[in-house]
């Protein structure tokens, strides 16, 4: 297959699951612990400390997407080795026990009875010799399909739904076909296409449990006597020539290829069943890719309009886009310009050919602009507040 | 690389056909326009009456108020103005079907 023609690498985990890139994190169980963490990480350079805002007095079913998404980073197979910090002793445990259940490195430290400065020494010895041992893994051949796919559009306008949002959806038919997974959500952004994702559900029972995850998230708005007028298309978006969310809808439905959805999942929820899974997440471009990685996704395609910058700590975030100016004015951050189709330049399937080399490329090393610009937005979905 | 696909550049890009509206893929200044519809060899031309920015719709038929607005083949809003063929289409004429006001400013 055309596809298949550079071999691809990447970094096979002690679970059997493949990553493209070697991190050594540091991850706080809450938010009173960044400090430790960011000061470990500063000690052992090449490390990266992922601080976020949350983790005190969650409760119900909102803690449970806390440690499904804390773990979930954790256990990602970008990921090598994880050093954890909490507050306390029995929350950071459960991270570490969470983890540790894929067999790679990781250890807790906690900070109560200790301090910050005991636990930052403690934990960057233990980062240093995580960063070492992992320093010496080798990249071995992996098979497209051992790779899981995520995909997400922001920033969109009406060039997103004729160029960068198709051609997406090429490099999508041929992960799934390969034997690959691919995650795609955005929940919201589905209103006015929904039926169409519905239609394309593999059965009844995944055509239920979507529907279902639609409607819970239609109740959640109209319980807040709300619509998302306003904030659905959002400024940007109508700049760029968008008018209403159904037709934002189906230029992000452009992007989901023509294979049919196997499973529907919780946010963070890791998939099971290979193929094209949707996951109920929030629209917010950096709480998508935020859920799609806890969920095990290793690479990132997404298309934007008028320019997204977004990034993540670990999973490489590969941006495309047929919009002219912002291929020329945000180079910095555009990986792939598949502007030539809307001056019909080339078909699509030739753009499609161009971000499965960028794809690949990125599978093997080569860093996206929103890794070389440091874009490591980090944002945990919240679903009502702490007690 | 570029093969027979490659056509002259268009103005503007419809999704489907039978679309009520299409997409200028370039500056569009009033007077006539080409365009095409995408993946298709169907070629359009039609009368602009305004100015319309590259990413923002323009009209291919006359819409009375009140009606749906097709673009990709589906419903994407209603009309909240009267429309000619060539007119600018965005939010002071167009709201969702979904959310029932306009585009909220």
């Amino acid at each position: 297959m055309a596809e298949q023609r550079r071999p691809l690498t990447g970094y096979r985990r002690p679970d059997g699951r493949v990553g493209i890139r070697n991190h050594v994190i540091v991850l706080p169980v809450d938010d009173l612990s960044n400090a430790a963490c960011e000061a470990a990480a500063n000690i052992v350079p090449g490390t990266l400390a992922i601080p976020h805002a949350y983790g005190r007095l969650q409760f119900g079913e909102d803690l449970e997407l806390h440690f499904r998404s804390i773990i979930g980073t954790g256990a990602n197979p970008n990921v090598a080795a994880v050093v954890v910090i909490g507050i306390e002793p029995s929350w950071t445990e459960r991270v570490v026990q969470g983890i540790a259940a894929t067999g790679k490195p990781v250890e807790g430290f906690s900070i109560e009875r200790h301090g910050d400065l005991r636990t930052i020494e403690k934990a960057a010895r233990t980062l240093a010799r995580f960063h070492q041992d992992a320093s010496e893994l080798q990249r071995e051949p992996v098979e497209r399909g051992e790779l899981m796919l995520s995909i997400k559009c922001g920033e969109s306008d009406t060039t997103s739904g004729l160029g960068s949002c198709p051609t997406t959806s090429e490099a999508v038919d041929r992960w799934v076909d390969a034997g690959g997974t691919v995650l795609f959500g955005e929940t919201s952004e589905l209103t006015g296409g929904e039926h169409l994702i519905a239609e394309r559900c593999v059965n009844d029972e995944v055509r239920k449990k979507f529907q279902g995850l639609y409607d819970r998230y239609l109740a959640r708005i109209e319980a807040e006597g709300a619509n998302l007028l306003g904030s659905q298309p959002t400024q940007g978006n109508i700049r760029g020539g968008l008018s209403t969310i159904e037709e934002k809808a189906m230029g992000n439905i452009a992007k989901t290829g023509s294979v049919p959805v196997v499973d529907a999942l919780e946010p963070a929820e890791a998939p099971t069943v290979p193929g094209l899974n949707f996951m109920d997440t929030s629209s917010a471009a950096a709480e998508c890719v935020t859920l799609m990685a806890a969920a095990g996704a290793v690479l990132h395609l997404f298309p934007t309009g008028q320019g997204n910058v977004i990034g993540h700590p670990i999973e490489p975030v590969i941006k495309l886009t047929a919009n002219p100016v912002t291929a020329e004015t945000m180079t910095e951050h555009i990986d792939l310009d598949c502007s030539g189709l809307l001056r019909r330049e080339y078909p699509l399937p030739h753009a499609g050919d161009q971000l499965m080399d960028i794809c690949d490329r990125t599978i093997n090393g080569r860093l996206t602009g929103a890794e070389l610009m440091g874009h490591r937005e980090f944002a945990l979905t919240r679903l009502y507040p702490s007690a | 690389m570029p093969e027979e696909h490659t056509k002259a550049v268009p103005q503007f890009l419809a999704h489907k056909e039978g679309d009520h509206v299409a997409v200028a893929v370039q500056d569009v200044s009033p007077g006539t326009a080409h365009g095409c519809i995408l993946h298709g060899d169907q070629d359009l031309t039609v009368d602009v009456q305004d100015t319309v920015p590259l990413g923002h719709k323009i009209a291919l038929t006359d819409l009375a108020e009140g009606v749906d607005v097709i673009e990709y083949g589906v419903r994407v809003g209603i009309t909240t103005a009267p429309i000619t063929a060539g007119q600018y289409v965005h939010t002071h004429n167009v709201r969702s079907a979904r959310w029932q006001s306009s585009v909220a400013h």
